[in-house]
């Protein structure tokens, strides 16, 4: 019977043009477009130079700023007033400004200061920009220091940092993009469309004709749940071939690992589709409500910014948030190989997830009133 | 034993809907039973009990010898029920519906063809059709065909007649009648007066309570007031001087004519005396007839004096 169930909801979808189109659609492009978009990676800061000094040196300095992709010297400014405006005009983004004397106190004495202002409405544009800023500035002390024969004990400390990023080590914000965008276009697809599910039934009224027979509530959720399943491992393969076509990225660890560890994920996530479909009357109410609780689940799972640095409050909702585990298993196995030892304690809460969503599920469906 | 037994059934939507206030019937095996009420009256929600899709606030009632309340479960194995709204997936064919339904009751359409054959013989030309492409009347043999699919003891049908055009409604009564031959109990709601008298029994519901159950020609019998037909050139304004008669108990438009029901201390020749009165107020090209009620004009006196 579950099988019956089953081929209908896949016979509707058929005949749905454009399901049709949207499910194979959505994740393609998500995969094709925002790997682009969401990159924390600060390019192009526009610098508005006010130099005091009108030296080689400083006009060396501004070179060197300049040459970098980073920065652009969109304006020099004759004064403060003039630099104040540029940044709050929006001309430019940071100020570098160069004091008169700049050339003479470190060839002298070899030190010098010089002020680097920010506009911090964009903040992690400001802090980005002023530490790029920095560290420029200190490499170009370090060379001057160098060139005129000195050794930079007082500047340097005589030791230079050099980081090494292991699993993405030019740091290219895409790679670990690419793991938390796959895992956000499932969640989509796999929650919007249940949700929609058991309440349009209700709005055309067959669901009437489907209670007044013995069907069971499970093989009710059942078939309503497995077709989710499938499209959502579609999805999930979409996505995948996507990532590994356009940006060559694949999985490092195992690939039947992950479709076996997203299945609990799905599933839970199309459950609570089905629970909101079963709560709501109308698909405007379900509507709201998934995409409300959608929101919360994005934005909670650490895909965005950090858990640790949330309030605790905050992490409690992360820590039963389904996506957390699996934003957090995808990266791992995309990106560091983990193995299925070292998912379990992110599988467990998925598992417990599903099974308490399913059963909140069925037993919500209520055949009668 | 009767088919179907319900006794003293209430149900509140809130507290100020009162769908129900307490309703008894019982519906013999091979009996056709008819719901008749205009809509809001309760209907929908008997129904929807009886097929225990709600659950009553108070009362008891049966399907088969099973519980509502109880006995869900064998209720639904042993029923039909076709709701008012068509409720068939629309973007399925008939072969679709008609196949889901049956697997839905563990059963499949070859073994119960013959059970639906006279409807859906009717309607197989158009299998590979999607039901929600279907004309008004090819829906409702549709709705009908999946609803006897598994074979019902008892059939619900939810004004089934409501949108469907009078010479498929003929069909479709012609087709009930056919189905009770063969031992089904139906029971079947409609606002049409008309179709009442195709029942074998009646209960005339108003506001959530029966005004009287009886056959179509029980409750024509018992009729006891003078009936008469008033036909006339001005008809808006004979309504009115006719209401503000005091012979006459209550009146009604009619079609192209208006029924009076007169008080019963009337005298033999009313016609005569309404025929000068009227005359008298200008009303000089009036027909007035005596004529036999009929279920409508029953249920019209009947609402007027449960009022």
């Amino acid at each position: 019977m579950i099988k019956y169930l089953i081929e209908k909801e896949f016979k509707q979808i058929w005949r749905d043009r454009f399901l049709l189109v949207l499910i194979p659609l959505l994740p393609a492009l998500v995969m094709l477009v925002f790997p682009w978009a969401t990159t924390m990676e600060i390019k192009s800061v526009n610098i508005s130079v006010l130099d005091y000094d009108h030296t080689p040196l400083s006009a060396k300095l501004i070179n060197k700023i300049s040459s970098t992709s980073y920065f652009n010297i969109t304006a020099v400014a004759m004064n403060k007033r003039e630099a104040n405006d540029h940044i709050s005009s929006g001309v430019a983004d940071m100020v570098i400004e160069i004091p008169n004397g700049f050339e003479k106190e470190l060839v002298n004495d070899r030190t010098s200061s010089l002020m680097v202002l920010a506009n911090a409405v964009n903040g992690s544009k400001a802090g980005f920009g002023t530490s790029y800023l920095n560290a420029i500035i200190i490499d170009f002390a370090a060379q001057m220091n160098f060139a005129q024969g000195a050794i930079s004990l007082n500047t340097m400390g005589g030791i230079s940092v050099e980081p090494y990023y292991w699993f993405n080590p030019s740091m290219d914000y895409k790679i670990p993009m690419i793991p938390a965008l796959i895992v956000l276009i499932v969640t989509l697809l796999v929650g919007f469309l249940p949700s929609m599910n058991i309440v349009a039934e209700k709005e055309s009224g067959t669901i009437e004709q489907i209670n007044v027979t013995p069907v069971s509530k499970f093989a009710f959720i059942a078939g309503k749940l497995i077709p989710y399943w499938i499209i959502g491992v579609i999805v999930l393969s979409i996505a995948i071939l996507v990532s590994y076509l356009m940006f060559g990225l694949q999985p490092k660890g195992s690939i039947f690992l992950l479709y076996g560890i997203s299945i609990f994920f799905i599933l839970g996530i199309s459950a609570m589709g089905l629970l909101i479909s079963n709560y709501s009357s109308t698909m405007q109410q379900a509507m709201f409500t998934m995409f409300f609780l959608i929101i919360i689940i994005i934005l909670m799972s650490g895909i965005l910014t950090p858990i640790s640095s949330m309030p605790e409050w905050a992490q409690v909702i992360a820590a039963i948030n389904p996506m957390t585990y699996f934003a957090e298993i995808m990266k791992l196995i995309y990106l560091k190989g983990s193995t299925l030892a070292d998912l379990m304690q992110y599988i467990y809460p998925l598992v417990v997830f599903f099974v308490i969503i399913f059963a909140w599920a069925m037993l919500s469906y209520r055949k009668r009133g | 034993m009767f088919t179907v037994v319900a006794e003293d059934i209430a149900k509140s939507y809130s507290r100020k809907v009162r769908a129900l206030k307490g309703v008894s019937l019982s519906v013999d095996k091979g009996e056709l039973f008819g719901l008749i009420g205009p809509d809001g009256a309760g209907k929908t929600t008997l129904f929807r009990i009886l097929t225990t899709l709600i659950l009553p606030d108070s009362g008891t009632a049966s399907v088969c010898g099973y519980d509502i309340v109880k006995d869900y479960k064998e209720i639904r194995k042993r029923v039909g029920y076709m709701p008012g709204k068509f409720s068939l997936y629309q973007d399925l064919s008939v072969r679709e519906n008609i196949n889901f339904f049956a697997t839905l009751f563990g059963t499949n359409l070859k073994d119960n063809y013959e059970t639906v054959k006279d409807i859906y013989s009717q309607i197989e030309p158009f299998e590979r059709r999607k039901a929600g492409a279907l004309s008004g009347g090819m829906k409702q043999k549709l709705a009908l065909s999946c609803a006897l699919i598994h074979r019902p003891d008892v059939l619900f049908l939810d004004e089934p007649t409501t949108g469907v055009d009078p010479v498929s409604r003929k069909e479709f009564w012609a087709m009930l009648k056919r189905l009770k031959e063969q031992g089904l109990s139906i029971i079947v709601s409609t606002p049409y007066m008309d179709e009442a008298t195709l029942c074998d029994r009646i209960a005339l519901i108003r506001n959530g309570s029966f005004m009287d159950t009886d056959s179509p020609s029980g409750i024509i019998s018992k009729f006891d007031r003078t009936l008469l037909s008033v036909k006339g050139s001005r008809m808006p304004a004979l309504l009115k001087a006719l209401r503000a008669d005091d012979r006459v108990h209550s009146c009604f438009a009619f079609g192209d004519t208006h029924h009076i029901v007169m008080n019963k201390s009337v005298s033999a020749d009313v016609i005569g005396s309404l025929h000068s009165s009227l005359l008298a107020r200008g009303f000089d090209d009036v027909e007035i007839k005596s004529i036999a009620p009929n279920i409508e004009d029953c249920y019209m006196y009947l609402d007027t004096i449960n009022r």
